[in-house]
């Protein structure tokens, strides 16, 4: 019978062929941890499963970004402690301060690879799903637990379908000049809602056209409508995918959405939940203190580039100030080769060290009471990024530099 | 006796602890006790008691995947969460630490600050009003892993995971 691609891969995981909604236990192929949680799944792993030596040194991965570089006497304590044990275990993928976010990290290194199954204690680990891997988000206990013993168990989900889907027969659908995929995800999740795909995976088709980083949006933004994993299927890109994970026609959907690309608008996600999404056009004129371009889901060299085409030759409005803080090392470093990053200086952005920044409000621009933030994260929570009384609205990169320039959360269309 | 907390729908691991009071943030990880809900719903630290019981709408514990987060939960002592649909991370977060949580809505049937009876045992809940409320009975797996209490003690007594048959 024909299988989901989380079916596929979590049959392979499980030595045997599992459906949705039975309960496996699967071999795990990657196990992710960083900074903030380490310090309690080492000590899961040393004191309560008793155990010395983690199952696989050379898959688990150990990633400093979410306090990098470090914010207090406190968290460089706790960092120089998960650092002298991934030293002492031997990790070979061990990535310090500065390398960036672990999700764009592991897929530049080609540590995450189509068809596995990648566990990691951050909700975001959906992320690998970019380059059609089953990554899954989970707390310090189930993560110890996985990186002792190489195992972890899943109720196979269902599958909820998000199909792209446009008018431009027989050639690459695409998006309307300034949208991009933060829109198509946003979109996505006003349809389906943050509980539509609890404890189901999503699978994003019709979007073979993006790049990985691309479909990295799509695969983060598939954790805020509840899911397990967010797939996209591993076509289009520059992967070695296994023979045995392919989109199989008849398999199961618990549910499809449709998105047409000829008529999404930019979307923006108001305070303070994410799938509370409007077309920005019904949005009314919303002035910003704080533009912040980063993270997992938008801070990646596609998304600095689409801003710098926006800001070229011009100057952040009077009054904001720009944060801009890339995904990884990477691209930073060819945002700095094309000139891209010295656009967002010359037009007045202040730039961070690549990992989380701001997007859980420990350092490098937390907001203050008060202050309204267009943010190109995924999470809107109040108290997000910082104080409770700060207002967080969600969008893509293009709507931030627009919002850059106006100082009002704006079209890109107004611009160019 | 456990005294009823009501919460609303789409109550967030930032709403239950705020990320800037991990306990790599804090100086005495024990201080994280202080901290369920300190913006949300100030009161709750100070005042909640062990074995009171939080009731709340749909989707509870949406959002990252810090088990901080029911560990505050847990170190205050509360005895169940009841909601008709939980994150699911937050849900293996607190299985694993032996947090019981029931899938039902009971937000109607119960007010917030109602004294009752948890019975866990049985899966009852006996209001100051003499309403006996049965709580669904979660899955075998699960009922195995909070017997154990919690998934290390599971796995340690078993050698396995929930759902896999004894080797
Ligand atoms: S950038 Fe934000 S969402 Fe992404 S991994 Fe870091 S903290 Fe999580």
């Amino acid at each position: 019978m024909a299988q989901t691609l989380s079916e596929q891969i979590l049959s392979r995981a499980a030595g045997r062929p599992v459906r949705a909604g039975e309960v496996a236990t699967v071999a795990v192929d990657l196990v992710m941890m960083h900074d903030s949680l380490s310090p309690s799944i080492i000590r899961i792993i040393e004191d309560e499963l008793g155990a010395g030596q983690v199952w696989d040194p050379e898959r688990v991965a150990v990633v400093i970004d979410h306090v990098a570089p470090a914010a207090t006497v406190q968290t460089a304590e706790k960092q120089n402690e998960v650092r002298r044990w991934a030293q002492r275990q031997g990790i070979r993928h061990f990535y310090d301060v500065g390398r960036g976010i672990s999700h764009p990290v592991l897929v530049e290194e080609g540590v995450a690879q189509p068809g596995m199954v990648i566990v990691g204690s951050d909700s975001h680990s959906t992320a690998y799903g970019c380059v059609g891997a089953f990554g899954s988000g989970m707390g310090s206990t189930d993560i110890a637990l996985a990186a002792a013993t190489g195992r972890t168990w899943f109720r196979v989900p269902e599958t909820v379908l998000v199909r792209a889907v446009g008018t431009h027969k027989g050639v690459p659908l695409r998006f309307r000049p300034g949208v991009s995929a933060k829109d198509l995800a946003l979109r996505a999740a006003r349809e389906l809602r943050a509980d539509g795909a609890t404890y189901a995976a999503v699978e994003w088709h019709g979007v073979e056209f993006l790049t990985v980083m691309e479909r990295m949006t799509l695969a983060t933004l598939s954790i805020e409508v509840g899911a397990k994993a967010g797939i996209v299927p591993p076509v289009g890109i520059d992967v070695q995918a296994p023979e045995w994970l392919r989109v199989e026609e008849g398999a199961s959907y618990s549910r499809i959405v449709e998105v047409d690309l000829d008529t999404l608008e930019p979307q923006v996600s108001a305070p303070s939940f994410v799938d509370n999404v409007s077309d920005l056009s019904d949005l009314g004129r919303v002035p910003v203190d704080v533009v912040y371009l980063g993270t997992c889901t938008n801070g990646h060299y596609e998304d600095m580039a689409a801003a710098a085409r926006i800001l070229k030759g011009k100057h952040v409005a009077p009054g904001v100030r720009m944060m801009v803080v890339p995904a990884s090392r990477d691209a930073l470093l060819r945002a700095t080769e094309d000139g891209t990053l010295a656009t967002l200086i010359a037009a007045g952005a202040a730039l961070g060290t690549p990992g989380c920044g701001a997007c859980i409000g420990r350092h490098m621009g937390v907001l203050g009471p008060g202050e309204t933030c267009l943010f190109t994260g995924n999470r809107n929570f109040r108290g997000r990024m910082g104080s409770p009384e700060a207002n967080i609205y969600l969008a893509s990169a293009e709507v931030a530099a627009a919002t850059a320039l106006t100082g009002y959360i704006a079209h890109p269309q107004e611009i160019l | 006796m456990s005294r009823v907390w009501i919460f609303g729908q789409d109550i967030n691991t930032d709403q239950i602890v705020p990320g800037r009071f991990a306990p790599i943030m804090l100086k005495n990880e024990d201080d994280l006790r202080k901290y369920p809900f300190v913006e949300h719903r100030p009161d709750f630290a100070g005042t909640v008691r062990p074995g009171d019981i939080i009731v709340a709408g749909n989707n509870f514990g949406c959002g990252s995947s810090r088990e901080y987060a029911p560990l505050a939960l847990k170190m205050v002592g509360v005895g169940a969460i009841v909601a008709p649909l939980f994150a699911r991370i937050f849900f293996r977060n607190a299985l694993n630490l032996g947090i019981p949580c029931f899938t039902a809505d009971l937000t109607a049937q119960l007010r917030d600050g109602q004294e009752v009876e948890l019975n866990l045992e049985d899966g009852l809940i006996l209001t100051d009003d003499g309403r006996r409320i049965e709580l669904p009975p979660p899955p075998v797996f699960l009922r195995e892993v909070w017997a154990a209490g919690g998934i290390v003690p599971f796995y340690r007594q078993h050698g396995r995971f929930p759902g896999e048959s004894a080797q």
